[in-house]
């Protein structure tokens, strides 16, 4: 019969349909036919959807316990390898005699900016520091209407803390930090890690 | 005036290139004689991005995340390519579970595509929004599995030479196993819509055929040219990584009309079911990434692969996606070269267009699968 395919059709959307509302679920249970599948929208702005807990969206620095003793010793790795080549990294800090300076053992980067606005959150970063210091945040509302301002973060605006990255994304953090117990080297004097030369 | 004595003139209109049915930045100028087109030129270009040039300026890994950037649709299949084709140039022997990782990640890829391509193209032929929409909502259920494994829904930088980046977390593959096992109840409401509709049938049969012989001369692949009957897949005639060992068919056209070219997909849409059905229930343990491959994703810079060339292959969902790399032993390729399906795909636009009416044109793109992305690069 010409027209059973369109009719087949319609039937389907209408039981799409139906599963929509309390009622329409009531008569497809009653009358025996599939639930539908049903999807709610989120409201957005209101409700927020879970993400999984890999979801990545720009990179950040790890520091323990205080601002100062964030883990990036400048070795400028990660600018190197930054596909869009979105990081500028200064440093490390020199006293005057030209030997670099040292916070809790480490050299440290004088400035470390990120460009978020070329920044496409390819993880790259992430998977070639030696040192566990940079790791990839979660939050994507950050929306500006400055073009260079805003949107280039400085040292300070990416710095957060090791206990956020452990509340964002505890399975990773919890490896990190394991790894980075075993690295620790024994009381004794400590050594720092020397960065490893540009090749 | 009479008939007979009334002058015609051509028309040439210009479609794109920014239109909703170009899918993207495409433009076509059609010369139209009355409704029907005689001459059509496809003007391309708008996306250029300079890939290639950038992915010689880069070390081989670094090239992962420009890829997802190809056909973003496909960004798991396009990082395979690569992988394979670094593979083969540096000599890296992948783990079994990466492999069987990469297979899974590349077969639901396959899946995305094929159910946004034939919600875009029944869009194109005017049943606005329904089907798109079922499309896209089982389209999201697999997105999330990405997202669980990778960390992004669609630019999913994943796979690496000698594995995937990361192992896939703990109960994703029963998630899988879930929304892969369910995937034929929806692919039976989705033909219950569309197969049997007399509507779409009067629509698309017969339309922007596609010969055999001519989907052979211009090495059209993928989805177009078995929906022509050239029985031809990359995964049966190179059958890369660990695709012999998976019991698949091709599913073949025979008109190669675009509706022979909507149910080839959804016929290749059901045997990525069953591949990945077999991949999930073989799955071995063991570690997700080799150890050279492990020691190319932590340090891109050490890896310099041997002076030569190689060329790694995969069959996309739109057809053979080709990394050419030749390396000059340093850490960045000396040749970086990519064959597009989409962009050979499209060469035939014409051949296809010709003498058949304007608003064919439409459905005859969208039947190509064409993604810009990957056509400019």
């Amino acid at each position: 019969m010409v027209g059973r395919g369109v009719l087949k059709g319609m039937w389907l959307v209408l039981r799409e349909f139906l599963s929509t509302y309390p009622l329409g679920r009531m008569v497809l249970r009653v009358t025996g036919q599939p639930a539908g599948n049903r999807l709610v929208t989120v409201q957005y702005p209101d409700e927020k959807q879970q993400h999984a807990e890999r979801f990545r969206y720009f990179p950040f620095l790890v520091y323990d316990q205080t601002p100062d003793n964030l883990r990036c010793v400048a070795c400028k790795i990660c600018e190197q390898e930054c596909p869009p080549q979105c990081i500028h990294i200064v440093g490390p800090a020199k006293d005057e005699q030209g030997r670099p300076l040292k916070v809790h053992g480490r050299t440290y980067p004088v400035e470390f900016d990120i460009d978020t606005s070329i920044c496409m959150s390819c993880r790259i970063c992430v998977d070639v520091c030696p040192f566990d210091a940079i790791e990839m945040d979660n939050q994507y509302e950050m929306s500006s209407t400055e073009r260079f301002g805003e949107m280039a973060f400085n040292k300070e605006k990416l710095l957060k803390s090791n206990e956020y990255f452990q509340q964002i994304k505890p399975t990773e953090a919890s490896v990190v930090d394991q790894r980075l117990e075993a690295k620790k080297p024994k009381p004794a004097p400590t050594q720092p890690p020397t960065p490893p030369s540009a090749a | 005036m009479s008939a007979t004595t009334a002058e015609t003139q051509l028309l040439e209109i210009n479609l794109g290139p920014q239109h909703p049915s170009t899918h993207g930045v495409f433009r076509m100028i059609a010369t139209l004689d009355g409704e029907t087109i005689v001459k059509l030129k496809p003007v391309m270009g708008y996306l250029h991005r300079n890939h290639e040039q950038i992915g010689e300026g880069i070390t081989y890994v670094a090239s992962f995340p420009f890829t997802d950037r190809l056909d973003y649709f496909n960004a798991m299949s396009n990082n395979f390519g690569l992988a394979l084709a670094i593979e083969k140039l540096g000599g890296i022997q992948a783990s079994e579970r990466g492999e069987y990782v990469r297979v899974i990640m590349a077969e639901l890829t396959r899946l995305v595509n094929h159910v946004a391509v034939t919600g875009f193209l029944l869009n194109d032929m005017g049943a606005f929004g329904t089907p798109l929409l079922y499309a896209f909502r089982e389209r999201e259920r697999i997105l999330d599995l990405f997202e669980a494994a990778s960390g992004s829904r669609m630019m999913c930088n994943y796979v690496r030479p000698g594995g995937v980046r990361e192992d896939v977390p703990v109960q994703w593959l029963e998630r899988a196993r879930e929304i892969v096992n369910n995937f034929p109840i929806f692919l039976d409401e989705f033909e219950t819509l569309l197969t049997e509709n007399e509507i779409i049938q009067q629509r698309a049969k017969h339309v922007g055929v596609l010969p055999k012989t001519l989907a052979v001369n211009a090495s059209i692949t993928g989805p177009m040219a078995r929906a022509s009957g050239v029985n031809y897949d990359i995964r049966k005639v190179d059958g890369y990584s660990i695709y012999p060992k998976f019991a698949f068919k091709v599913p073949l056209g025979s008109v190669g009309d675009v509706y022979d070219r909507y149910y080839v997909r959804i016929l290749e849409m059901r045997e990525s079911v069953k591949i990945l059905q077999q991949a999930l229930k073989d799955i071995p343990g063991g570690p997700a990434i080799s150890p050279k491959g492990q020691a190319i994703s932590k340090a891109p810079r050490t890896f310099k692969p041997p002076k030569g060339e190689a060329y790694g292959r995969v069959e996309s969902p739109k057809g053979e996606l080709g990394f050419y790399l030749v390396s000059d032993g340093s850490s960045q390729p000396y040749r970086y070269h990519i064959r597009a399906p989409s962009f050979i795909n499209l060469t035939v636009l014409e051949d296809m267009c010709l003498g058949q009416k304007v608003a064919d044109a439409i459905i005859i793109l969208g039947s190509i699968d064409i993604v810009l992305g990957e056509v400019d690069r």
